[in-house]
C-alpha cells in the first residue's frame, strides 16, 4: 500500500487525480487558509474584468450601506474552490460547483486583509460515474461566509 | 423604481465569441492563487488529454458575467445595480474550458422576486463553444437591496 492510499486525505499528493476506491464518505480534504488582501481584490478586479467600486472603493462601499470594501463572491467562490481542485489536481475534473453567499467577506485596509478558511468533506459518493460531491464549509472571521457549497469531481 | 418581473423567461442573443488566451487564463489562474501546473503549463494540460491550459472552475464568470451585465444594466429591468450584491452562483460542465476556446454566451432570464423590499434576479448563461456545442451552464442570483424606508 502506497502512502497516498494510506492517506486518502492527501489525494493529489503524488500528482494524480484520487481514486475513487481510495476514498469514503466522510473523507475530509486538507482545509487551507487564504488570506484575501485589498491588493488581491485589484489583482481579481482585473483577472475577472469585475471592477465593481464595492470591492475596491472604501467611500462608495460605505455610502452604499456596506461596512468597508468587500471581497468578491466569486473571489471567495474560487478561493473556496482550490480546497477540491489541489486535491483532485485536474481542474476539468469538477463537474458541477455552486455556492450561496451568506455574508460578506469585509476586507480591511491592512497588511492581513481577511482570512478565509475552507475545509471539505466528502458527503456522497456515486460509484457508476466514479464521482464525489464535496462539501465544502468557508468562514471568515469566524462566520460562515458560503453556505450549499458543494462541488461534484470525478475521481480515478 | 421596481423591477419589471415581465422580464421572466426573456433569452438574449449569444454574445460575439471570447477568444480564451493561454495567458488569460494563466492571469486569472494567479489572481485567485491557482499554481497547478495545468493551469499554466500547456504540457502539463496536454499530460492529461487536453489541448492547452485547463481554466480553473470559475474562469466562465470572466465571459458570464459580461453577458449577465446586459441583463442587470438594462434600463428596463429596472434593477438598482449601485446596491447589487452577488446571492448564489453555481456551474455545471459539459467539458473544462481550455485557452483557444471561442465562447459565446446566451443568457435567459429564469426568474425575477421581490422579498422584504429586495429585488432578487435569477440568470441562466449558457455556453457554447465555436462548434456550438455545449461546454457549461451557469445560474447566478443577484440581489438589489431594499433602501429603508422607500
Amino acid at each position: 500500500m502506497t502512502a497516498a492510499m494510506a492517506d486518502p486525505a492527501a489525494g493529489g499528493a503524488d500528482g494524480r487525480v484520487p481514486r475513487f476506491d481510495d476514498v469514503s464518505v466522510g473523507t475530509m480534504l486538507p482545509e487551507q487558509t487564504f488570506q484575501l488582501r485589498r491588493v488581491d481584490l485589484v489583482r481579481y478586479a482585473g483577472a475577472s474584468g469585475d471592477f465593481n467600486p464595492i470591492h475596491w472603493n472604501p467611500r462608495f462601499a460605505t455610502e452604499v450601506g456596506l461596512p468597508d470594501v468587500i471581497a468578491h463572491g466569486m473571489l471567495t467562490m474560487a478561493e473556496a474552490a482550490r480546497v477540491v481542485t489541489d486535491w483532485v489536481v485536474d481542474p476539468g475534473a469538477v463537474l458541477e460547483y455552486g455556492v450561496r453567499f451568506t455574508r460578506p467577506v469585509v476586507v480591511p485596509d491592512d497588511d492581513l486583509g481577511a482570512s478565509l478558511v475552507v475545509s471539505g468533506e466528502i458527503t456522497e459518493l456515486t460509484a457508476d460515474a466514479r464521482t464525489a460531491v464535496v462539501s465544502l464549509t468557508a468562514t471568515a472571521n469566524g462566520q460562515t461566509v458560503l453556505a450549499r457549497a458543494r462541488a461534484v469531481v470525478r475521481l480515478r | 423604481m421596481a423591477i419589471d418581473a415581465s422580464f421572466v423567461g426573456r433569452s438574449y442573443p449569444a454574445t460575439e465569441p471570447y477568444l480564451v488566451g493561454r495567458e488569460k487564463i494563466r492571469e486569472f489562474a494567479t489572481a485567485i492563487g491557482v499554481t497547478s501546473p495545468v493551469c499554466h503549463d500547456p504540457v502539463a494540460a496536454q499530460a492529461l488529454g487536453y489541448a492547452d491550459v485547463v481554466a480553473p472552475p470559475t474562469f466562465a464568470v470572466v465571459v458570464t458575467m459580461k453577458a449577465g451585465n446586459t441583463v442587470t444594466f438594462d434600463p428596463d429591468l429596472g434593477l438598482d445595480y449601485s446596491r447589487v450584491v452577488h446571492g448564489e452562483q453555481s456551474f455545471r460542465y459539459t467539458r473544462p474550458i481550455v485557452a483557444g476556446d471561442e465562447l459565446a454566451v446566451s443568457v435567459t432570464v429564469e426568474s425575477i422576486r421581490s422579498v422584504a423590499g429586495n429585488d432578487i434576479l435569477g440568470l441562466r448563461a449558457d455556453v457554447t463553444d465555436a462548434s456550438g456545442d455545449p461546454i457549461l451552464s451557469a445560474r447566478s442570483v443577484v440581489v438589489a437591496r431594499g433602501r429603508a424606508g422607500s
